[in-house]
């Protein structure tokens, strides 16, 4: 029984550090709060999901919403994949968990429409969800104005743990800052040092953070900008602004457009011929944007993510996760079901770390979580304290030219991990805030 | 200042953009036009159009092949579409019809979902349109040379069956009088049965025609409905002439905004559609004191 023993040792490191939190941290949680206790009975709680199935984002929010089903289904059913995270018996501190899911368009107005009902009427003891980084932020002020835990779906944003940070909202996904920190020395060093590059940027919070960030990381690299496109959201034709980019004698066409619209502008911009003039390198990768484009037009192209599959014969954990999701959905799981199915494991194991589903209780475990760190899919990891940003390493992918693809997904390699710790903003940064707990 | 090379190749972009809204929106204002009806669905019958080439081409050898086909189908759908939907409504108000519309749209649209999923579906270009081709100082893809050509061709044979025909000339007579068309012993609820499907055909088309340039999803006709009500709010209601000239005009705002900053095409489209109801609320072609 050594995995026991050693999270006896890292429980007790645990409790130690909460008690070392200022104002004595778990004594003074709040009897009631938010949709706690009335949202837990004697045998289970309800988790509300909000994802976007239709819209641009519905490619990602398909696979997002697998992801959470998996994971729920086996912390309910208590097997081994459960034990495994460190999770005792069925559910969560025995209770099954309940759910629901809503097709949000990837649309603000509609995630916090429904996230309102499922607290409100389903009294949701945690919402998770989103793919739109705006939807989001939207998500985690109303999680903070009701007091209900939120753990964030797919967003890349840096404004989502930066200065719209908020005490409700925690995420594992990297953001744009670490994303492009870790991204921007692998690619200076597999294309060159003196490079001219061209941006399509999608007009919101997740184009232009991703644009700032990667416009930094890449001008330290000596990379130099030529051309940015800004493009609204949902944009059918890009033929005017890959004009501008095909004429803006780049060698690196940074493509920031995500989900559909990835596709959309990466299949013109191969058409216009960029892609023959300009290497692609997409600072966020979209879920399935290799498929439907192909390994043809991907290959080559440099990116980072938050998961895939191939690391699996680093962590164990991920090689469970993986070979469960194949099972049960007869295709590779993509980032969206990786986020999913991580997040809720990583609530899970703080409330029966806390002992309780008290929100206030599971905050305070997850951002003391540095001294006592989970161990995922990703290997270790923690929540950072001061804005909630998970510690985490980040995949740099290469897209596999098609004759060394193995199977039919089989589209990147690996060509580095880049650690954590070596890529993060400084708490303060992009101004983080956090909110009170009551 | 964008360089002249720049606002050149911007302009003829603009033309290239604004044949396929001219196509998108001459089915929206022929049914309009003629039968009265604001076709709500017209953004779900592009990507039907679209998948429909997706799925022909799959069976088919050759792109024309499946386009062919595929104008077979939407001609049949557009038939189902009126006779059991539509010709209930010619004579409701433009509420209904809105409503009735837009439902069709989302049943469609749901419809594409369940069947093909929510990621998006490759349509190659033709071996024939393959590559770029280098017009002076402009390289442009071929295929979307070959567009413009294309459907240059179809909006003329649009216009001469709709203005040359004795079949047009009943159409049109059926809108202002159907009961002395009648009369005469000219069935006329037969003629808007064709030129409903005709428009349903005519939108179909530009989304097969389109399929092989945009990400195919079933979502990808909205942001063409919103586009193409704009187009024919610039030209006239209901004006065929009006739908070509006001899809050119749209086309070109868009990309030539784009050559000083992108980010504004849209913006400026919307102002300059304000702006045009402002000086002349009937749009370009309308007729004097539509309605």
């Amino acid at each position: 029984m050594q995995i026991d023993r050693r999270q006896l040792l890292l429980g007790g490191v645990g409790a130690t550090a909460g008690l070392m939190l200022p104002g004595g941290a778990f004594a003074q949680s709040p009897a009631s709060i938010g949709t706690f206790p009335a949202g837990v009975t004697a045998d289970s709680v309800f988790v509300g999901l909000t994802i976007p199935l239709t819209g641009v984002f519905s490619g990602d929010g398909g696979d997002l919403k697998l992801g959470y089903e998996l994971a729920i289904a086996q912390i309910n059913a208590g097997g081994d994949a459960a034990q495994q995270w460190g999770l005792k018996g069925k559910g969560v501190l025995g209770r099954q968990i309940r759910y629901k899911v809503s097709d949000t368009e990837g649309k603000p107005n509609l995630d916090v429409q429904s996230a309102t009902q499922f607290i409100q009427r389903d009294k949701a003891i945690m919402v998770a969800g989103s793919v739109s980084s705006a939807s989001a932020i939207a998500l985690e002020e109303l999680g903070s104005r009701e007091k209900v835990l939120y753990m964030v779906g797919i967003a890349g944003s840096n404004d989502i743990t930066g200065k719209n940070c908020q005490r409700y909202g925690f995420r594992s996904q990297q953001n744009a800052y670490m994303a492009a920190k870790a991204l921007a020395p692998v690619v200076a060093k597999a294309l060159g040092k003196n490079i001219k590059m061209a941006f399509l940027v999608p007009d919101y919070t997740y184009g232009h953070t991703v644009y700032d960030s990667f416009a930094k990381f890449s001008t330290e690299q000596g990379w130099k900008q030529v051309a940015k496109e800004v493009v609204p959201l949902g944009t059918t034709d890009y033929s005017s602004a890959l004009l501008n980019i095909a004429n803006s004698g780049a060698d690196v066409f940074v493509n920031i457009a995500f989900g559909g619209d990835a596709v959309a502008s990466t299949k013109q911009a191969e058409q216009f011929g960029v892609l023959k003039r300009m290497k692609l390198v997409v600072p966020n990768l979209s879920s399935f944007q290799a498929k439907e484009l192909g390994a043809e037009l991907m290959q080559g192209v440099y990116g980072s993510c938050d998961f895939w599959f191939g690391l699996q014969d680093t962590y164990p954990l991920a090689k469970t996760f993986v070979e469960s999701f194949v099972a049960q959905n007869k295709y590779y799981p993509r980032w969206g079901a990786h986020i999913g199915y991580m997040q809720t494991y990583l609530w899970a194991m703080s409330v029966e770390r806390a002992n309780t589903f008290n929100p206030v209780d599971v905050i305070k475990t997850m951002e003391n979580s540095k001294a006592q760190p989970y161990d995922t899919t990703l290997g270790k990891v923690y929540f950072r304290a001061e804005d909630h940003q998970m510690v985490r390493p980040i995949p740099i992918l290469r897209g596999k030219k098609p004759s060394d693809m193995k199977h039919k997904e089989d589209f990147y390699d690996i060509v580095a991990i880049s650690d954590g710790e070596s890529v993060m903003n400084s708490p303060d940064f992009f101004g983080c805030k956090l909110g009170p707990y009551t | 200042m964008p360089s002249w090379p720049v606002l050149i190749s911007q302009a003829f972009n603009g033309l290239a953009l604004g044949t396929l809204l001219a196509l998108v929106s001459s089915g929206l204002t022929i049914i309009l036009g003629t039968l009265g009806v604001l076709n709500f669905a017209h953004g779900a019958l592009f990507a039907v159009g679209a998948y429909a080439a997706f799925v022909l081409l799959q069976y088919t050898p050759s792109f024309a092949l499946a386009v062919l086909l595929g104008c077979g189908f939407m001609l049949v759908l557009g038939f189902l579409l009126e006779r059991v939907i539509i010709r209930y409504f010619y004579d409701r108000p433009h509420e209904d019809q809105i409503l009735v519309t837009y439902g069709i749209g989302i049943v469609l649209v749901e419809s594409i979902r369940a069947a093909f999923g929510g990621n998006a579906q490759r349509v190659p270009v033709p071996s024939w349109g393959q590559g770029a081709t280098q017009l002076g100082f402009l390289i442009y893809p071929t295929y979307r040379l070959q567009l413009i050509a294309i459907i240059a061709g179809l909006l003329l044979g649009l216009y001469l069956v709709l203005y040359r025909t004795s079949m047009g000339l009943v159409v049109r007579a059926g809108i202002e009088n159907p009961v002395m068309v009648g009369i005469l012993g000219i069935n006329v609820r037969r003629a808007f049965l064709l030129v409903f499907a005709i428009g349903v055909v005519a939108v179909g088309l530009a989304g097969m025609l389109y399929a092989p340039v945009v990400a195919v999803t079933p979502d990808m006709g909205a942001n063409f409905m919103a586009q193409s009500f704009v187009v024919i709010v610039l030209g006239g209601l209901g004006s065929f002439p009006g739908a070509i000239v006001g899809g050119l005009i749209a086309g070109e705002i868009i990309s030539l905004t784009s050559a000083f900053n992108s980010s504004y095409s849209e913006v400026m489209l919307y102002a300059l559609m304000a702006l045009l109801l402002v000086l002349r609320p009937q749009g370009l072609f309308g007729a004097e004191g539509r309605s």
